[in-house]
């Protein structure tokens, strides 16, 4: 209880400080193209219902479903990857290789092959987030002790009891951690997406309004954009709490 | 039953590019119910002695059987507790505790019957939702020496499992090891670095020679488990006795001797 009154305290504390340097600089910049925080959030409030909302609506599915669809892919071959030096030894290369590549390149390709609707959004984020979330489960079950192994074993534990008690629950935070940071990737690729190809969500809000010169609308498709971010952020986080409620008793 | 033959056990490692030799022909039966230590310098095989008689390292050559079972893997009745504890950070105490008896798909009635007389026995039953996290060194060992226990293990395998603990938290664990096995009278292989805990806790003490191990001595130890062994002379006497063997075999290394 006391955590979340903290929590929210600080909350409100950094959205009062990043209002007003956003009021100062727009001040400063003087120009329609950054509205100050008070009619952006005035303009927010007046669309939310009727624009913001549904738009945010179609980008959270989009976003959820591929973070969702990347994660269920990539924890369980990441896991194997990491815990048996055979399949590595074959998937690693290929893993090491294709890595480093900008998914994002393909944008295009899957314009082509699927469209504008949902579809090429969903399957490049959860390309994106599944290399990301690989490589994390992987090196995660690698640093497993082998004492922890050793022990499940003595105790008459299998192959799939050794992963169910040991390898999953032990890789667990380090999911959570790669999860957080992908929620940014992700946004931040769904935003590029939807403004590049497109006739919904709030990536496509916010470029429409950048056509149509109308600058507060705009920023309060920034603002829900950003708003999406941290409610997912958030999500995650508690979810962690509640999934990885051993990573937070004290000694 | 629970009585273990080791005969002529070798176990050879292949490192990336070297080959170890652990344990060569190493012999030693354990009578049922007979409490062990074994004790040897550094690095000399007593761990490795320790896992193939858990069933978690294949011998080389020789064999080992526990009761008339050879050991191929695991055992039912077979308790391993490492010096690490072995303890999952991710599982409150009950579920560690209870790990052993989930694996073995034991009925959940029957599993939290067995989980909490062991908590109690080991006194950690007010603790059973923490998680290992949250409690101290010997509180841990406690919990290992519960998920033994919660087993009905008749042969308990110790990996240097006191170690790790200071020694007034450490004479408190050795009490409560000598409790429970004269309680319930297991076999129990205790592997150690101390030679008083050796003493205190094993009835024969076995020292191992320098790697590959072999049985260098047993020292028959009558007194263990006698009340207040520890302050007797016949104790020290004992304890001089391994000291001497001890250094024979090199354990204190060369700039000690």
């Amino acid at each position: 209880m006391k955590a979340a009154v903290r929590k929210i305290v600080g909350y409100a504390g950094a959205v009062a400080i990043l209002l007003a340097g956003w009021q100062v600089l727009a001040m400063i910049v003087d120009s329609p193209a950054l509205p100050g925080p008070a009619p952006a959030l005035q303009t927010f409030g007046n669309l939310f219902f009727a624009a913001l909302l549904p738009e945010a609506l179609v980008s959270a599915w989009r976003v959820v479903v591929s973070m969702a669809l990347g994660t269920a892919l990539a924890v369980p071959l990441g896991l194997v990857l990491g815990r048996s030096p055979r399949i590595d030894a074959v998937a690693a290369p290929l893993i090491f290789l294709t890595y480093p590549v900008p998914k994002i390149v393909f944008l295009p390709v899957l314009l082509v092959l699927f469209g504008i609707g949902s579809v090429p959004k969903i399957v490049l984020i959860t390309l994106i987030v599944f290399f990301q979330i690989l490589v994390t489960a992987r090196d995660a079950a690698r640093a497993i002790p082998p004492g922890s192994v050793l022990s499940v074993r003595s105790l008459g534990a299998g192959g799939t009891q050794v992963f169910r008690h040991v390898v999953v629950p032990a890789a667990l935070p380090d999911v959570f951690t790669a999860l957080r940071i992908s929620t940014g990737t992700a946004i931040a690729v769904l935003f590029f997406s939807e403004s590049i190809a497109g006739t919904d969500g709030i990536g496509y809000y916010i470029i429409d309004a950048w056509s149509r010169i109308a600058y507060r609308d705009m920023f309060a498709g920034i603002i829900a954009m950003a708003v999406l971010g941290v409610v997912l952020y958030e999500l995650l986080e508690m979810a962690e709490a509640r999934v990885c409620r051993w990573t937070r008793v004290g000694r | 039953m629970a009585r273990v033959d080791v005969q002529a056990l070798s176990v050879t490692y292949e490192g990336v590019d070297r080959r170890v030799d652990a344990l060569h022909s190493l012999d030693l039966s354990i009578d049922d119910g007979e409490p062990i230590a074994i004790i040897g310098p550094s690095g000399c095989g007593k761990s490795t002695l320790l896992l193939a008689t858990a069933g978690l390292v294949a011998p080389t050559s020789g064999s080992v059987r526990v009761g008339d079972e050879p050991v191929v893997g695991p055992r039912l009745h077979t308790a391993l507790i490492l010096q690490d504890f072995g303890l999952l950070p991710w599982k409150t105490v009950m579920h560690n505790a209870a790990l052993g008896l989930e694996i073995r798909r034991v009925p959940a009635p029957e599993r939290a019957r067995l989980v909490t007389e062991a908590l109690e026995r080991v006194g950690l039953a007010e603790f059973a939702n923490a998680y290992p996290g949250e409690l101290s060194g010997g509180m841990r060992q406690r919990l290992a020496v519960a998920r033994a226990l919660a087993l009905e293990a008749d042969l308990l395998l110790m990996d240097e499992p006191l170690s790790a603990l200071d020694a007034l938290t450490r004479e408190d664990l050795q009490g409560l090891l000598l409790d429970i096995w004269r309680q319930r009278g297991h076999t129990s292989v205790l592997v150690t670095h101390s030679i008083e805990e050796a003493v205190y806790l094993g009835r024969r003490v076995v020292v191992l020679t320098p790697r590959p191990g072999r049985v260098a001595a047993i020292v028959e130890n009558p007194e263990m488990g006698d009340d207040d062994f520890r302050d007797t002379p016949a104790f020290y006497e004992r304890c001089a006795e391994l000291r001497r063997l001890l250094a024979a075999e090199g354990a204190f290394g060369e700039a000690a001797s």
